[in-house]
């Protein structure tokens, strides 16, 4: 039993080498390699997971040899190790789904590089996840940053070009705040560990001291995040990376990688600041309003939308949104709904672009709507993937999306009048427009009509149909068991304290 | 208040350098400027580091002569940081560099307004 608590570690370490053994592989084996090392992670990660229910307390992984204040750890509870479990099997059931694809859209000598990002990503996400050392963490943003680019950028074209650089840009600046904000925070501190730097901040709270540092630290920081993970105003990037890089890629960067840096921030807030502290600094409210624009403005935004996979983007800057609102509710509830839209966001997008490929594909490979007419008879497991993900994300019940809306609304009500209005509004406001732009879609591609394009039967793309089949079951399962999650969320939030 | 910023005259350098560099990371529109605006950031953070690492009079944490007492170094942890951030910093401008070259060769052009408007024409 004691052993499992190296498996955290074990993980970061194994895909990581992963990454430097596949680049001198050829496309065949490092996709087998890949394979088994992310199937390997979210075992390990399941172990480290039912060992922390078990026993029920978080366990702290010394890294090197220095003890705590200098040297550098690794720090799990129920939380971190449901994530790392569930970014495993939502990174499979993408890369799995999108081969196809990487064969025709790739160079043949390039594929051994995509499964170098593929683990590398996976390596940097699990350090995002466990680490308790704030400048560690910074590293590991940088390094997801680059290989999320290199994820876009591998499909050649001047779509992807243009949409990593800004992409690129938007990082950057975002990365580039977080680390001031990393420098201001350890100036004052004079720790890099977040349990330390906890304490020094209560005790210069307390004290009244470094106030306005501390503020300045704590904004750069949130802001940073905010605009690396495709906060509203911060989204230009976003539709062209996702919408014209391979679908395998499109999947992983919606459902993981701002993911990665919106579990970092809900890190920050419990474990490096505390939470009372980061209510009483008003950034909360600055989120709060960003996110509500967001989940207005990214839905209009599908709508105007006549392109599939920019209108599925658009939908994501929208659910960052209620991501964020949720954060600025400022309470517990608030956070957990988020934390549990973490979940059914990422299950839901990844399989919609999944299965917005297999749509375009029995459609002349066109992503616009007028093409997609009736794509759904062609390629009819493709079609009911979509329709679930659709469903999902409009919120009809037995799927994940309903019940993060519930939450939502739920955590709404609790809090004060001047908050409780614009969430409830915005939350029904938001679910209209989705359900407009959902349902558009789902209408257009069950419409019958006469054409030329060559149905595709379930048999012979047997690999996605299969993923696609597991979607809808991780789909279904989070939306009927959402309680044991949500219960393992509260007490994963109770052990990050 | 004048006070403040003339003794700790090094990190209002550095924060004036890190506000420069954003400012052209985020508004220039040519590529090559905005990865100059890039590096100016990053070493506007190294040096806020290394001034907030620096003690007076006191040696870099290398041990010399065999003296090991702890006052006579300056503190070496802020040092490591910024050569952790160096390293990072370069990979990440090396990237950039390298987009920057596939677009030129694409485009010829470094605006990225004129790259968009290129796309948009190439999409009709």
């Amino acid at each position: 039993m004691e052993f499992l608590r190296n498996f955290p570690c074990f993980s970061v370490i194994l895909t990581m080498c992963a990454s430097i053994v596949s680049s001198g592989m050829n496309g065949k084996w490092a996709r087998k390699l890949n394979i088994v090392v992310i199937s390997t992670v979210g075992l390990l990660s399941a172990a480290a997971l039912y060992l922390t229910i078990v026993t029920n307390q978080c366990y702290v992984y010394k890294m090197g040899r220095f003890p705590a204040p200098w040297g550098n750890e690794i720090r799990f509870g129920v939380l971190e190790t449901l994530m790392a479990l569930f970014f495993s099997v939502v990174m499979l059931l993408s890369v799995l789904g999108g081969r196809k694809h990487l064969f025709e859209e790739l160079d043949p000598f390039k594929e051994n590089l995509y499964y170098v990002l593929v683990n590398l990503l996976m390596s940097s996400l699990l350090a995002l996840i466990y680490t308790n050392d704030l400048f560690t963490a910074y590293v590991f943003v940088e390094i997801n940053t680059i290989s999320a680019c290199g994820l876009i950028m591998i499909r050649e074209n001047g779509h992807t070009l243009e949409a990593a650089t800004r992409y690129m840009i938007m990082s950057l600046i975002g990365s580039g705040l977080l680390l001031f904000g990393l420098c201001i925070l350890y100036g004052i501190t004079g720790h890099l560990l977040m349990s330390n730097i906890k304490e020094q901040v209560a005790l210069l709270v307390a004290t009244e001291q470094f106030h306005i540092p501390l503020i300045v630290a704590i904004v750069f920081i949130v802001v940073g995040l905010a605009v690396k993970s495709a906060l509203f105003p911060f989204h230009s990037w976003l539709p062209d990376s996702y919408g014209y890089s391979t679908a395998s890629s499109a999947a992983i960067l919606s459902s993981l990688v701002s993911k990665g840096y919106i579990f970092l921030l809900v890190k920050i807030f419990y474990r490096v600041i505390g939470f009372e502290i980061i209510t009483e600094s008003k950034i909360l409210n600055v989120l709060f309003v960003f996110g509500l624009c967001g989940m207005i403005f990214g839905s209009l935004s599908a709508i105007k939308e006549n392109d599939i996979r920019r209108m599925i983007a658009f939908s994501s800057v929208a659910q960052i949104g209620y991501i964020y609102m949720g954060f600025g509710l400022r309470t517990e509830a608030g956070i957990i709904a988020s934390i549990f839209h973490i979940f059914s966001h990422a299950a839901s997008k990844s399989m919609l672009f999944i299965s917005a490929v297999g749509l375009t594909d029995v459609s002349g490979k066109s992503k616009k709507f007028l093409d997609l007419t009736g794509a759904g008879y062609r390629n009819v497991i493709a079609g009911i993937t979509f329709t679930v993900g659709a469903l999902s994300m409009v919120g009809v019940p037995l799927f994940p999306g309903f019940i993060s809306k519930i939450l939502f609304a739920r955590a709404g009500v609790s809090v004060t009048l001047n908050r409780m209005l614009p969430t409830l509004i915005c939350l029904a406001v938001s679910t209209i427009l989705n359900t407009v732009y959902f349902m558009k879609t789902v209408l257009r591609i069950y419409t019958p009509v006469k054409t030329d394009y060559k149905n595709i039967k379930w048999k012979e793309n047997l690999s996605c149909s299969i993923v696609c089949i597991f979607f809808i079951i991780l789909n279904i399962a989070l939306g009927m068991y959402s309680e044991p999650i949500v219960e393992l969320i509260q007490s994963g939030i109770a052990m990050f304290a | 208040m004048f006070d403040g910023l003339i003794s700790n005259y090094g990190e209002a350098v550095a924060v004036l350098l890190f506000a420069i560099g954003f400012g052209n990371l985020l508004l220039q529109k040519n590529l090559i400027k905005k990865i100059i605006g890039l590096n100016f950031m990053d070493t506007g953070t190294y040096l806020f580091l290394a001034e907030k690492g620096y003690i007076e009079g006191r040696m870099a944490p290398i041990v010399v002569n065999g003296v090991q007492d702890v006052n006579a170094y300056i503190n070496p942890i802020p040092s490591g940081l910024v050569l952790t951030g160096i390293v990072v910093s370069v990979s990440v401008t090396a990237l950039m560099l390298s987009l920057t070259i596939r677009l030129y060769q694409r485009y010829h052009t470094l605006d990225m307004d004129e790259i968009s408007t290129i796309l948009k024409k190439e999409e009709l």
